[in-house]
């Protein structure tokens, strides 16, 4: 292993199809039109010295330094700004260039502080390197002049450093923040000598910086750096893996010094990132080696009972007994396993197969059930599989970009940036949500319609989009007649075109004035390519199905689907949320979405298997809960998820917790859910192990170990232990033995190895014969179904509705610097941006309260109440109040109720009747949870246990 | 388990298929019940129907009887 040095080309490929074949020193070399001299030489291996070029950007020519002869030619041109043409003969060595570059050299050096040999970026200094390149051996003009050599540090980022005296304001980092993250928060302040950069005037913690570190990678000095490799040393290895939190998926190189991570630097060969990151996966990883982490086994007979810290054969055996004990006693059926979206593809599948070989039942379930279960039952029943149709980089051939229900810029902070690039360029935005988004208006980027819908009324609108392009005649009538069903479609058509899904009959539900509405579904069915993205704000309603359905409706009606630029996306939340899913984590579904009832599919995994398999579904997570509270169901294996924190209506969730004799939670953290647990089996992080991560775009990437297990055992080993302890033989030496035994028994994955996405960087299935490299978009030609099925989506209003007892509407969401249950981020330097959940609410309905900024507000609903701090905004419209749930000591989830998605059960988070009012307390439930969290996390001080 | 939360779910599948014409309808309360219920919510649901089924959507007994 050593530390990974990517090629820096110096400016971003051209996407031009027509070649041009120059001559770079005698050299002949062939090009795409458009392709910088730079570029054009690195190709040929020839490195043009620079400062201010790097190929993430688009290049400036400020630094002087690249400049090179080109025959027939005046002067000396940037060879980053000249673009290539036929013919040209350019030298990039000449005596007059040498010298022209020495005396740019002599410039920056005489201004810059010589303290290579104590400098943080020692040994990775581009600046460094250029003195070396160009032959600087002495610098005339002194250093006694003007110089920045004063200029101070701005240390407020937890996690880089801005050290203005190293600064040669190549400007790198403020047209990273603008054209790779799209903040704009940094900018050139002051003219001339006195030029310098700046967060707009503040320190970079005041700023609109998002700590994306786009600024400090782009850096080619020691100004912007790191605060781990200022405080360690330069890593001397690389590993190239997968970040861990949300679903975009985004490669990394773990730069590690022996076991020890450095910094995760942004792989710029992932092909869900080019290079890119957020705050969450580029710096808070810190997590991994928390002192907080969970090293050891636990076990107790009750879970009043102080922990008993055991060996892993003790714990491992005692679970097993249990399960058994369980088993015997109350029947197969009650016990069940919950797999985790935060573990490897591998992982979830030996947790789902112990489940359905081991306990002999389909009692496994997933957190997706809270979170995209309806994106698979809809795209299911209309398309044909159960994942989104695009890969990410689609959405740079959108022209219409439709945001229904998600949070790009803060959930999916790097794929948010490719959007707003491509809005930059100029896509047309239609924003779909009750709360204004960054993304409605944001630096350079406006939507042209922000439909600021009631909470609870998506079907309703998609249902008057649908409306209005099918009785204005914006149908793509031979799309439809070609690749839908017949019979469905005239039926859907006739259903859709009737006047009570008119955007004037709607505009009471919606909340939507009618004219935006038409004129948005105009835009979309004729503003070019159309793509949907849509998030947690479609699938967490009573209708989250119907909906999906509903926007698969609108993308077949207008033919946006099966090419680049369109699709129907889900953002999925979790790392490896897909993954999950893929992996045959439902109860009614084996791996690659077949149902258990199918006789031959199921034959197909008995047989390699060596177990008889049932063929009917499984419980559900709510569904197990309620089993347990009516005492049939008794036991579960819950492997890296956190369902006491995450999941609805907690209070029912403990309840059903409670109710059980046998909780074993595998985890990193002794989570919440540990408070009902009897087993505890320490889990390993991301960086402890090898398997795979599938991301939103059904990208499969390689999750390499960087360091030994911290507890002793990766996951995928700790459900082989529990398994064979529990009787059914589990025996894989590596994780590539699991994915050979998926893709021998998923014809989706039928084509997929470690072997093939080391090859080709990162796979999206399907990948079989018909793909051996995978599919980037999905629907070509023809739906997987065969042809599009038009599903009849009539809006149905849900129970919840607010009252004279519960007068506002509570949606729930994410913020960008926290991560779902905050389990990892809050255990870092993130809580700087976000230390407490706070509860959005309206200027008019604070008011009406007598409500002020920081007040302690009780929020009430028919499910039980806790206590926050007000934040007062009008990104809420009147009547709907906002929170997230990334802390365990607010709770918001005690607030939101059982009802759930009709089809799915995915609970209905995003529609809450509750009332908020003044209050200088915690909830009762907060106290009675703190005393319970303070009882059930003791652990007994083995010294003592042992006498 | 508890026949109040079966009836809820019951009845939204219900709300949900009752946009399609009646048999269709029966049919498709009938085959989500089947993919996606565990076997002692379907015994559940059952037992209501077979006890007068109150508080059913009305396509529900019919589309629960289709089950046996």
């Amino acid at each position: 292993m050593s530390l990974i040095h990517e090629t820096d080309f110096g400016t971003p490929p051209s996407p031009s199809a027509a070649m041009i074949t120059l001559e770079i020193d005698g050299m002949a070399v062939t090009v795409p039109a458009g392709t910088s001299v730079m570029r054009a030489a690195a190709e040929l291996g020839t490195k043009v010295p620079k400062l201010c070029a790097t190929d993430s950007l688009e290049p400036f020519g400020s630094c002087r330094l690249c400049l090179v002869e080109i025959d027939g030619r005046r002067g000396t041109p940037a060879s980053c700004t000249t673009p290539v043409e036929a013919g040209m003969k350019v030298k990039t060595q000449t005596d007059r260039l040498a010298k022209l570059r020495r005396g740019v050299m002599e410039l920056y050096i005489s201004d810059h502080p010589l303290d290579c040999l104590t400098c943080a970026a020692n040994g990775d200094c581009e600046l460094q390197d250029m003195a070396g390149v160009v032959g600087l051996r002495e610098v005339r003009y002194g250093y006694e002049g003007h110089n920045h050599l004063d200029a101070g540090k701005d240390t407020s980022n937890p996690y880089f450093t801005f050290d203005a005296s190293k600064c040669i304001v190549c400007s790198r980092c403020v047209r990273a923040c603008e054209e790779v993250q799209g903040t704009f928060a940094l900018t050139i302040d002051g003219r001339g000598f006195a030029s310098a950069v700046s967060p707009g005037g503040t320190d970079f913690m005041a700023s609109e910086c998002v700590s994306c570190g786009a600024c400090v990678q782009a850096c080619p000095t020691a100004t912007l750096m790191e605060n781990t490799v200022i405080e360690a040393g330069q890593a001397e290895h690389s590993i190239i893996t997968t970040c861990a939190y949300c679903g975009v998926g985004c490669g990394f190189k773990a730069e590690m010094r022996g076991t020890e991570v450095v910094r995760m630097v942004p792989w710029k060969d992932g092909k869900a990132n080019h290079g890119h990151s957020c705050v969450k996966g580029r710096f808070a990883w810190g997590y991994a080696t928390h002192k907080e982490r969970m090293l050891k086994p636990m076990i107790r007979s009750k879970i009043t009972d102080p922990w008993r810290e055991v060996s892993w054969e003790e714990a491992i055996g005692y679970a097993a007994s249990e399960f058994k004990r369980i088993q015997a006693k109350y029947g197969q059926a009650s016990v069940g396993g919950i797999t985790s979206s935060r573990c490897t593809n591998e992982e979830t599948y030996l947790v789902q197969k112990l489940v359905r070989a081991g306990f002999g039942n389909n009692n496994v379930d997933t957190c997706a059930r809270v979170c995209h279960s309806p994106t698979g039952y809809g795209l299911s029943s209309t398309f044909g599989t159960s994942a989104g149709t695009q890969d990410f980089d689609s959405v740079m051939q959108a022209d219409v970009i439709l945001v229904i229900g998600a949070n790009p810029t803060d959930a999916h902070p790097v794929f948010g940036s490719r959007m707003k690039k491509r809005l930059r360029e100029g896509a047309q935005l239609i924003v779909a949500d009750p709360r204004r988004i960054d993304l409605v208006r944001t630096p350079h980027v406006e939507a042209a319609f922000h439909l600021q819908i009631k909470p609870g009324s998506n079907v309703a609108l998609i249902n008057a989009l649908a409306h209005a392009i099918v009785t204005e005649g914006l149908v793509a009538e031979d799309f439809v007649a070609e690749r839908c069903e017949p019979m469905e479609t005239a039926r859907w058509r006739t259903f859709i075109a009737d006047p009570r899904h008119s955007p004037e009959a709607v505009e009471a539900i919606t909340g939507v004035p009618a004219a935006d509405l038409r004129a948005a579904a105009r835009l979309y069915a004729t503003g070019g390519n159309a793509a949907i993205y849509y998030g947690l704000g479609v699938t967490e309603h009573s209708q989250g199905s119907t909906m999906v359905m509903g926007m698969a409706n609108l993308a077949m009606i207008t033919g946006n689907i099966g090419r680049e630029g369109v699709g129907v996306n889900p953002l999925r939340g979790q790392n490896n949320v897909q993954g999950a899913c893929d992996m045959g984590s439902f109860p009614h579904e084996l791996p690659g979405y077949r149902h258990v009832s199918d006789d031959a599919v199921r034959e197909s995994f008995e047989e390699v298997w060596n177990v008889t398999l049932r063929g009917e579904p499984g419980l559900r997570i709510p569904n197990m809960l309620d089993a347990a509270v009516d005492g049939t169901f008794k036991g579960i294996y819950i492997q890296g998820e956190d369902i006491a924190q995450s999941d609805p209506d907690i209070t029912h969730v403990t309840a059903g917790l409670a109710a059980m004799e046998c909780v074993v939670v595998q985890d990193i953290f002794l989570n919440e859910t540990a408070s009902f647990a009897h087993v505890f089996l320490p889990g390993s992080s991301f960086l402890e192990k090898d398997g795979t991560f599938t991301n939103a775009e059904r990208r499969i990437s390689m999750v390499r170990q960087a360091m030994p297990p911290m507890a002793g055992y990766a996951d995928w080993q700790a459900t082989m232990l529990l398994s064979n302890a529990l009787g059914y033989p589990m025996d894989y030496s590596h994780p590539s033995e699991i994915m050979d035994e998926i893709a021998r028994l998923t014809p989706t994955f039928a084509g997929v190895s470690y072997e093939r996405i080391d090859e080709l960087g990162s796979i999206q299935w399907p990948c079989n014969d018909k793909a051996p490299d995978g599919t980037p978009t999905m629907h070509i030609g023809g739906f997987v179904r065969g042809k599009g099925k038009f599903a009849i989506t009539e809006f149905v209003p849900t129970e919840e509705r607010s009252t004279a007892r519960y007068p506002l509407i509570l949606t729930t969401g994410r913020i960008l610097s926290q991560y779902n249950v905050g389990a990892q981020t809050r255990r870092t330097e993130n809580v700087v941006w976000h230390e407490e959940d706070m509860l959005e609410i309206h200027p008019f309905d604070a008011e009406y309260r007598g409500i002020v900024e920081g007040d302690w507000v009780a929020v009430a609903s028919r499910a039980g109440e806790t206590s926050l701090r007000a934040k007062i905004t009008d990104r809420v419209q009147a009547g709907v109040v906002y929170t997230t749930f990334h802390n365990p000591e607010t709770a918001a989830n005690v607030v939101t109720t059982d009802f759930s998605d009709w089809a799915t059960n995915c609970p209905e988070y995003k529609v809450t009747a509750v009332q908020v009012r003044l209050t200088n307390q915690r909830s009762g439930w907060q106290d009675r949870y703190a005393a319970l969290r303070e009882e059930t996390t003791r652990i007994a001080d083995p010294a003592a246990a042992a006498e | 388990m508890h026949s109040d939360r079966l009836i809820r779910m019951a009845n939204q599948i219900a709300a949900y298929f009752s946009a399609y014409p009646h048999d269709e309808a029966v049919a498709g309360i009938s085959d989500h019940l089947k993919l996606f219920w565990e076997p002692r919510m379907l015994v559940g649901i059952k037992d209501h129907v077979a006890h007068g089924g109150a508080g059913l959507h009305d396509l529900v007994p019919e589309a629960v009887r289709r089950l046996s």
